[in-house]
This record gives C-alpha cells, sequence and structure tokens, in this order.
C-alpha cells in the first residue's frame, strides 16, 4: 500500500520527508562506466528470464533495478555478481570482460536478500570473514572490522552471537561483511525486503548516507517502487526481462514511458483520448471531460503495443478539488465524490467527473488525493465538486 | 483449549505405553544381576558373576571386535556415501532424479532377508569369500539410506545464499563448503555417524547370511539362544548393550540440539 | 534460487554417482541376478542358465508355501493393525498434548527401545512367555496357577505380541510428523464451523493425519513379512514365516532359483499390496498439509 505524500522531490514517497534530499553531485561531469551490459540474453531451459538488456551503470552511482517478481532483475544482479552464466552478451566491470571471472574473484559483493549471516560465526567473525586471505597482521585485521562495524552503526557488537541479531542488525552485518573488501560494486539484493515498515525507512536512509559516504557505485534490486524512488540516481524498471525505462526518478514518475511503467509506479488515472492533430513539440488530444488539449511532446509516451487505444494519463496530486468559491489556476471539470477514503494526513477522493462516458458509455472515476489540512472539512461521498487540473500535467499514452 | 482436561487420559494412556515398551528392557538388569541360571521369580542372590563371565567369554570378544569393527566402517562409509547423496538431492536438480533417490533410499523399505540373499547370491558367484569384510558392504547398503535421511535434513535447513555469500566473499568452492557448510552441517553428519553405527551394531540377518564363519555380536548372541546355560550371561550382555544404546543415542541428541542452538533455529524436537 | 539448469545437472549427477554406483552394484544388481536366477535351473551343485518357469510352478503349487505366505500376510497384517492403532493416541498425545519443550524428552523417550539390540528384545519375549518364564513363575509364585500356561509361547499370538513391541516406535514417529503438519488454526476453524471436537478430528485431523498413517502402515508392513528372527525365536521353529522359507532353500537345501523364485513371489505379493492400499488411500495423499 503506498501512502503519498507530496514531498520537494518525488510525491508519491511516503519516506522521501525523512530521507535527506538528493545530493547535488559535485562533480556534474559524466562520470566513467562502471558496469556495463550488452546485449544480455539468459535462458532457463526454454524459459527467456533476460532478453536482450543494454545498461551502463555509471561509476559512484546508486541505480536500482525495479519490477515486479519474476520480471528478470534479481537474474540481472546475479549475472553482474557472477552467479549465473549468461547465453549470450557481454558483461563488463571497470572496463574488464567478465567472461570467464568467477563470483569469488570479481570486484563486486553482494547484500543477501536472507543475509545470508554465517550462524555458527560470531559478528566480527562474519564481518571479517572475507579477510582470511588478507595478508594484513591479525590486529589490523581486527581494526578494519572494528570501522567497519562502526561504520554500521554496530560498533561494540563484534563478540555476539550472529544467530542472535535482530532483522535490521543482520542487515548491518551484511553490510560491513560486503563493504570491508571495498568492492567497485555492492550488489544488493532485495536488502529491506524482510524489514518492516519502520526500520525499513530508517534503513533506507542509512544506505543513502552509507553510500554517499563509501562512494562505491551500488546496485539494488527491488520490487518496492517507493523505496527505488526515494534512494536511487537512476532507475531501470523491469518487465518480463526487458527494461521498460531507464531514468531518474523525477522523470520516471512524471513521464513513464509506457501505461505499464505509469501503472507499476505510482497510481495514475487513466481516461480514453483521440489525437486530433500534431506537430513537432505537442499533440493536440480531445478527451471526454477535460475537452481539447495540447500536450507537449516530452509528455508523449512511445507506442504500447496491445494497448486498446490513446489514453490521457495524470497523477492523483495533479489536480485539485475546489472548495466553494476558491478560484481555479488551471482548468476545471466538475464531477460527484464517489468515495472518499482517509489516510491521517491525506485524503483520497474518487470522482466521477462529468462527460468521461462520452466515448464509452461508461462514467469514469479519477482519484484525487489531497493533503489535508486542519480545519479544513473532508467532503462526503455524493457531494458535487470542482476538479482543477492542469494541461502540463497530463500524459499521453498512444 | 482445555488441554489439562482432554490430555489427562490421553496422558495415562502414553505412560502406559512407555511402560509396555519398556517392561521387557527393565528386565535385563533384574536377571543380570541375579544368581540363578534359570531366568524366572522368585529372584534369588545378587551376583555380578554373569558380567564376569561375559567379560571372560574370548568368543564373545571376537564377536564384540568384529562387530565394533564392522559398525565403525558401515558407519563411516555410510555417512560419507550419504553426505553425496543428500547434498545432491537437496542442492541440484538432475535427470532421473526421482528413480535415483529411490534406489538409494530402498532398503529402508526392502526386508533385510532380500538384501541379504540377493548379496549372497552376488557374492559367492563373483568368487568373494565370506567374512566381515562382505558385512561392511551390506551393512553400508542398509545404513546409507538412514544417513541420507538425517543428513538431508541437516543440508536442507541451510540457506543456499550462506554458500554463495562464502563464495562472493572471496572463498573458492570447495573452501566455502569446508568454512561454511561443513560446520553447519557437523551435527548431521555426527548424529548419521552415530545412527549407521548403531543400525549396524544390531544387524543380525545380513551378518547371519554374510559373514561367513565370522561371528557377530548378533549372531553369537543368536547361537547362544539355544543354550539355556548361556541366558544369563546374555541378559548381562543386553543390558550392557542397552547402556551402551542410551549413551549413544544420548550423544546424538546432543549432537542434534548444538545443531539447533548453533544456526538458531527453534527446536521442532526429534532427529528422525 | 534457481541455480543454471545445465551446470547444476552435471554437478548433481557428478555428486550423487558415488552414492549411486554403490546402489547398482550391491542393491540393484543383486536384485536383478535373483530375478534370474528365479528363472533358471537347479542341478544340486550348480545353477544351470537356461530360461524355466518350473521354480514358479514349483512355489504357486506348493501347498506350504502358500500356507505360510498366507500366514506370514495374516501375521503382518496384525501387527500392523495393532501397532498403528496402539501408536495413533500415542503420536496424537505428543502433538497435541505435549509443551513444545517437551516433545524432545517423550520423543527421545519413544525412540530409546528401537536403538537396543532388536535380538536382545525379541528374545527378551521368549523369557517374559516361556514356559519358565517370568510371566508363568512370577504367577506361580504368586499363587495364581499350578501349573505353567502353555498357551503363551509359540503361536502366532505371541509373534503378533512381538513384532508389535519391535515396530512401535516406527508407527508412532511418521503419524507424529503428520499431525505436526497440520495448521492448528484449522482444527479451530472446524470447531468454528460449528463441529463437534469429535467431529472435527473425524473430519479434518485424521484425513490430514492420513500421510503419516500410510507411512507407519508400510513401514510396519513391509519389514514384518520378511522378519526372520521372531518367528525363529518366538514360533521356536515350528510357525515359520517366509523369511525362514527363504533361508531354509537358500542355505540349508541350497536351492538357489528356487529360493530366489520365492523370494520374487513374496516380494511381488508384499508389492502389490503395498501399492493396493497406496491406490486406496490415494485422496488422502494428495492432500498437501
Amino acid at each position: 500500500m503506498t501512502i503519498p505524500q507530496p514531498s520537494a522531490r518525488v510525491a508519491p514517497a511516503s519516506a522521501a520527508g525523512a530521507a535527506p534530499a538528493r545530493r547535488p553531485r559535485p562533480d556534474q561531469a559524466p562520470r566513467r562506466p562502471m558496469i556495463e551490459c550488452r546485449g544480455l540474453h539468459k535462458y532457463y531451459g526454454d524459459y527467456h528470464a533476460l532478453r536482450g538488456i543494454d545498461l551502463t551503470i555509471r561509476e559512484g552511482e546508486f541505480f536500482s533495478l525495479l519490477g515486479p517478481s519474476g520480471c528478470g532483475k534479481t537474474t540481472l544482479l546475479r549475472t553482474i555478481a557472477g552467479f549465473e552464466d549468461i547465453s549470450s552478451g557481454v558483461v563488463m566491470i571497470d572496463g574488464r570482460d567478465m567472461r570467464n571471472v568467477p563470483a569469488n574473484v570479481r570486484p563486486t559483493n553482494m547484500v543477501f536478500q536472507s543475509y545470508a549471516i554465517f550462524p555458527h560465526l560470531t559478528v566480527a567473525e562474519n564481518v571479517g570473514f572475507g579477510l582470511r586471505r588478507d595478508p594484513r597482521s591479525r590486529v589490523e585485521k581486527a581494526a578494519a572490522v572494528e570501522e567497519a562495524l562502526g561504520m554500521v552503526g554496530l560498533t561494540g557488537f563484534g563478540g555476539r552471537a550472529a544467530h542472535a541479531l535482530s532483522g535490521g542488525q543482520r542487515q548491518r552485518v551484511a553490510l560491513a561483511r560486503a563493504l570491508i573488501l571495498k568492492p567497485k560494486v555492492l550488489l544488493l539484493d532485495e536488502p529491506l525486503s524482510a524489514l518492516d515498515r519502520k526500520m525499513r525507512e530508517q534503513m533506507q536512509v542509512e544506505l543513502i548516507k552509507l553510500q554517499r559516504q563509501v562512494g562505491i557505485t551500488f546496485v539494488l534490486v527491488t520490487h518496492d517502487q517507493e523505496e527505488a524512488l526515494v534512494m536511487s540516481d537512476r532507475i531501470a524498471v523491469m518487465f518480463e526481462g526487458e527494461i521498460a525505462q531507464l531514468d531518474g526518478p523525477e522523470a520516471l514518475y512524471a513521464r513513464p514511458a509506457s501505461r505499464k511503467v505509469a501503472d507499476f509506479i505510482g497510481v495514475m488515472n487513466f481516461l480514453p483520448a483521440r489525437i486530433m492533430s500534431e506537430t513537432h513539440d505537442h499533440v493536440t488530444v480531445a478527451a471526454p471531460g477535460l475537452g481539447t488539449v495540447d500536450i507537449p511532446a516530452a509528455n508523449v509516451s512511445r507506442v504500447d503495443a496491445g494497448d486498446a487505444g490513446p489514453s490521457i494519463g495524470f497523477r492523483p496530486e495533479a489536480a485539485t478539488l475546489l472548495g466553494a468559491g476558491a478560484t481555479a489556476a488551471g482548468r476545471v471539470t466538475e464531477g460527484v465524490i464517489d468515495e472518499v477514503v482517509y489516510y491521517g494526513d491525506m485524503t483520497y477522493y474518487d470522482v466521477i467527473m462529468d462527460g468521461t462516458d462520452a466515448y464509452d458509455g461508461i462514467p469514469h472515476e479519477v482519484r484525487i488525493s489531497m493533503r489535508n489540512v486542519f480545519g479544513r472539512e473532508v467532503p462526503d461521498v455524493g457531494t458535487r465538486t470542482r476538479v482543477s487540473w492542469s494541461p502540463g500535467s497530463l500524459v499521453l499514452f498512444r | 483449549m482445555s488441554v489439562a482436561g482432554r490430555g489427562s487420559g490421553l496422558r495415562v494412556y502414553a505412560v502406559a505405553y512407555l511402560v509396555f515398551l519398556y517392561a521387557p528392557i527393565a528386565l535385563l538388569p533384574i536377571f543380570a544381576l541375579n544368581d540363578a541360571t534359570v531366568i524366572a521369580f522368585p529372584l534369588k542372590d545378587f551376583t555380578t558373576r554373569w558380567f564376569v563371565q561375559m567379560v571372560e567369554n574370548a568368543a564373545l570378544r571376537t564377536a564384540l571386535l568384529n562387530s565394533l569393527t564392522i559398525a565403525l566402517s558401515a558407519a563411516v562409509l555410510a555417512t560419507s556415501l550419504g553426505i553425496f547423496a543428500a547434498r545432491a538431492s537437496t542442492r541440484y536438480s538432475f535427470p532421473a532424479k526421482g528413480p535415483i533417490m529411490g534406489l538409494i533410499m530402498l532398503p529402508l523399505v526392502l526386508p533385510e532377508i532380500i538384501v541379504a540373499v540377493s548379496l549372497l547370491v552376488v557374492l559367492l558367484a563373483a568368487g568373494v569369500n565370506l567374512s566381515i569384510f562382505t558385512v561392511i558392504l551390506g551393512h553400508t547398503l542398509i545404513c546409507m539410506p538412514f544417513a541420507v535421511a538425517i543428513l538431508s535434513t541437516a543440508f536442507a535447513s541451510l540457506d543456499t545464499s550462506l554458500e554463495e555469500a562464502a563464495y562472493d566473499l572471496g572463498e573458492t568452492r570447495w573452501s566455502a563448503f569446508r568454512l561454511v557448510i561443513l560446520p553447519l552441517v557437523m551435527p548431521g553428519i555426527m548424529s548419521a555417524l552415530l545412527m549407521s553405527f548403531t543400525v549396524s551394531l544390531d544387524e543380525f540377518i545380513i551378518a547371519f547370511f554374510l559373514a561367513g564363519n565370522e561371528p557377530t555380536l548378533p549372531t553369537y548372541i543368536f547361537s547362544q539362544l539355544r543354550f539355556p546355560k548361556s541366558i544369563p550371561m546374555i541378559m548381562a550382555l543386553g543390558t550392557m548393550l542397552v547402556a551402551l544404546s542410551v549413551v549413544l543415542l544420548m550423544l546424538a541428541e546432543y549432537f542434534r540440539r548444538r545443531g539447533v542452538a548453533r544456526t538458531g533455529r527453534t527446536d521442532s524436537g526429534g532427529f528422525l | 534460487m534457481a541455480t543454471a539448469q545445465g551446470a547444476g545437472a552435471g554437478q548433481g549427477l557428478r555428486l550423487i554417482a558415488p552414492p549411486l554406483l554403490y546402489a547398482i552394484l550391491m542393491l540393484a544388481i543383486p536384485l536383478l541376478t535373483i530375478l534370474a536366477y528365479s528363472f533358471f535351473r537347479d542341478d544340486y551343485l550348480t545353477v544351470v542358465r537356461e530360461f524355466t518357469l518350473d521354480n514358479y510352478r514349483a512355489v504357486w503349487a506348493d501347498p506350504i508355501f502358500r500356507a505360510i505366505l498366507l500366514r506370514s500376510l495374516a501375521v503382518a497384517g496384525l501387527v500392523t493393525l495393532t501397532t498403528v492403532l496402539l501408536a495413533f493416541p500415542v503420536a496424537y498425545f505428543l502433538s497435541f498434548v505435549v509443551p513444545p519443550q517437551r516433545k524432545a524428552l517423550w520423543l527421545l523417550l519413544i525412540t530409546i527401545p528401537f536403538w537396543t539390540s532388536y535380538l536382545i528384545r525379541v528374545f527378551l519375549w521368549k523369557v517374559i512367555l516361556g514356559y519358565n518364564g517370568v510371566v508363568n513363575s512370577g504367577l506361580k509364585s504368586l499363587g495364581v496357577i499350578d501349573q505353567p500356561l502353555q498357551f503363551l509361547l509359540y503361536n502366532t499370538g505371541s509373534i503378533v505380541m512381538t513384532l508389535s513391541h519391535a515396530y512401535a516406535p516406527f508407527a508412532i514417529l511418521p503419524i507424529y510428523v503428520a499431525l505436526e503438519k497440520i495448521d492448528r488454526s484449522l482444527l479451530e476453524a472446524g470447531r468454528d464451523l460449528g463441529e463437534s471436537r469429535a467431529m472435527t478430528f473425524w473430519r479434518v485431523t485424521l484425513p490430514l493425519a492420513m500421510p503419516g498413517v500410510v507411512a507407519a502402515v508400510l513401514i510396519v508392513f513391509i519389514p514384518t513379512i520378511g522378519d526372520y528372527v521372531t518367528p525363529t525365536v518366538i514360533g521356536g521353529g515350528k510357525i515359520p514365516m517366509v523369511a525362514n522359507m527363504i533361508q531354509a532353500q537358500m542355505l540349508d537345501i541350497d536351492n538357489k532359483p528356487l529360493g530366489s523364485a520365492i523370494a520374487i513371489s513374496s516380494m511381488a505379493v508384499v508389492t502389490a499390496l503395498s501399492l493396493l492400499f497406496l491406490l486406496l488411500n490415494r485422496r488422502f495423499l494428495r492432500v498437501r498439509a
């Protein structure tokens, strides 16, 4: 369940309020590629798990692979880690072809979904596990372990039995164990999915800080769109073994490349539309209930195979319910409130907009989210209302 | 739920059942220490002479030595083979997995007499002389399914990413197995060894068919049952064997519990 | 997590090779050999390798074999019935009444007798039931009887008694495991839907425990039918079962083809009965608890 909360950067991320604002990169010059995947295919028998992945992840980037379960995101991560052979294509890490480079010598380390904390070892032995072949002295290694534990906020936990730790602590041990080896890339396979909501939001913030501190490239696999939006510099959305869209969080949220991406990330209202005319910088469409609108070319998604026809989309927070006597900033459509869902800080209103049944005879409902203001009444179901929206926030899917 | 009320009848039954299970065994020490050649009430004086007779019996010593050699060899062989089978069946999928595992586990449901006669026929046809070595071959076969069953539980409870994590942290396949998997399944290995050892030590029919002229403990006991004057000594021997079994079983249980404690899993009881 | 199929299959086959090879050499080949022997002719000292069905004709035409097979089946059936019926309440008690922290102790108590020498356990019953045995001498010294009771030993009943005792833990454990797997909320659901405790047991617990009961039945039935020690010791050689007949043909009479035919015939009967039993219970086995 998502509770959208408007924030400076990304609207639906509930943790966004707690997360540090997206860091401005000191070096805006394009950084060199750290991971490059070219024409990656992976078959399990007849099953085509990865269908031609082309991807560049830059040095120092916090990159997320986002998609529903079975989309191939974990397979792609494990391919980068070297746990899965690829059927065809190339994986390069730091400019080096990874063919015939097994997982144990790749410059990557992984935080597993189950954390894979060795239950028969102490916390310190877990963190120092990868230092066995390190030529440093015992004292130096112990210092490195203590430093790594400090980095994840577990100073003094070294002597504890690993199986006695809480979920959040296991997660930190897994991080320290991977980071102590100073990998070029840290791979995280759904690292927060086993934590409860509060702990998850706290760890999201800590991971962002940690990544900024160590400057290592992080690649995160997640099915949680909110988590991806909060944490990532860039996100690759994957469906059925292919990358559907690769963009920054803002672009992904505001200008999803397809209906499928729009549906997967946050809530998107869809209304049937007809394309009237097209120029190089905008498309003119007619939509029932909205009238005729010009959509900027940047907000026009590519064609999605199998879609019913063109439609107009907008996010719940892109429209506003107008109180009695309020004046609209944009255009206005009238309608009736059909459902009210109260979330405390927010309320969702499902509104049947007038005239939306013009094309298919079905009155369409749209979801509008409003921040609750203390003292302002929440309108009841059945109330007639005015909805204010702006053409600039509409996206055309065709 | 009123567990106490519903359970009391069942509890009485369960205790009665335990009495039924233990009553015959309880007779062992009673008559082993009874100064009479006939196993009958009323009891006579206390004596330890049956134990002395047992210790001084050279034929029994030979049989015991043979049995220990067989049980130790069969336990080590069956457990080693069991490690391969348990690891393969819990970690990998391969063609004809079902039939292959079925064949390996078959001795568990096959009457031992069938295993014994079929092995006897083949060994004789192959010109192998019957000895304790041939008994080891047979016992390894029937102990293997027990070892596989115990070890499969041990291997299956391991998170596969533990091994991957070790590999990811720079270890080789083998050192990852040695440093992570082996310590974690060690309690299972100990249980498998102990169980195989006990099964072999106790096995009669295969030893009866395959040992040739070599006595093992069970075949020696069987041969003595015909002679009433040997019975008190057999009671003393039985007492010792039961004590040994209890010690071995306690050891097995200790290793199982240590395995549970070590990995922080919840104790579900029982290692079978 | 799925591992790469191709590499996994190769690795799996390499790992399974040693135990598989052992099972083939020590089990599959011997079983196939006695199967082959059962179709060969016996020539006193040697086995003549020419195909014949004479052994099977001789076995099935022999009234002694048929009687012994029937007796073995009856004994094994009785033993199985007694063992499983006696074991079920204990397994139920272990699973539903014993608090979790005490379960390991109870299981240990139940398994200890299984770990003590089978031969000695069987022999103890002879000591208990014998002419001058514990029961007779005990009753005599108490003045209940004057003459020893003769009917205690050397009959089918004493064989059934001994085997039921010997196989008790085998029946308890599978039923216990099946009961442990039952989601306790299912039972509450049964009660919630208006069933009495007894009907909930009948309609929910028992069907879900059936896989364990089926396993217990097979685990007791199959080995008891091939038991050699008990008929020899308790039956005093007067009440032979199939195993005694096989042993006699194989060792004493040394007619290996005929012995093989007896072994194969009885195995075929046991297998057929087991499969029939599984078939009759298939609707319980399909349920995934």
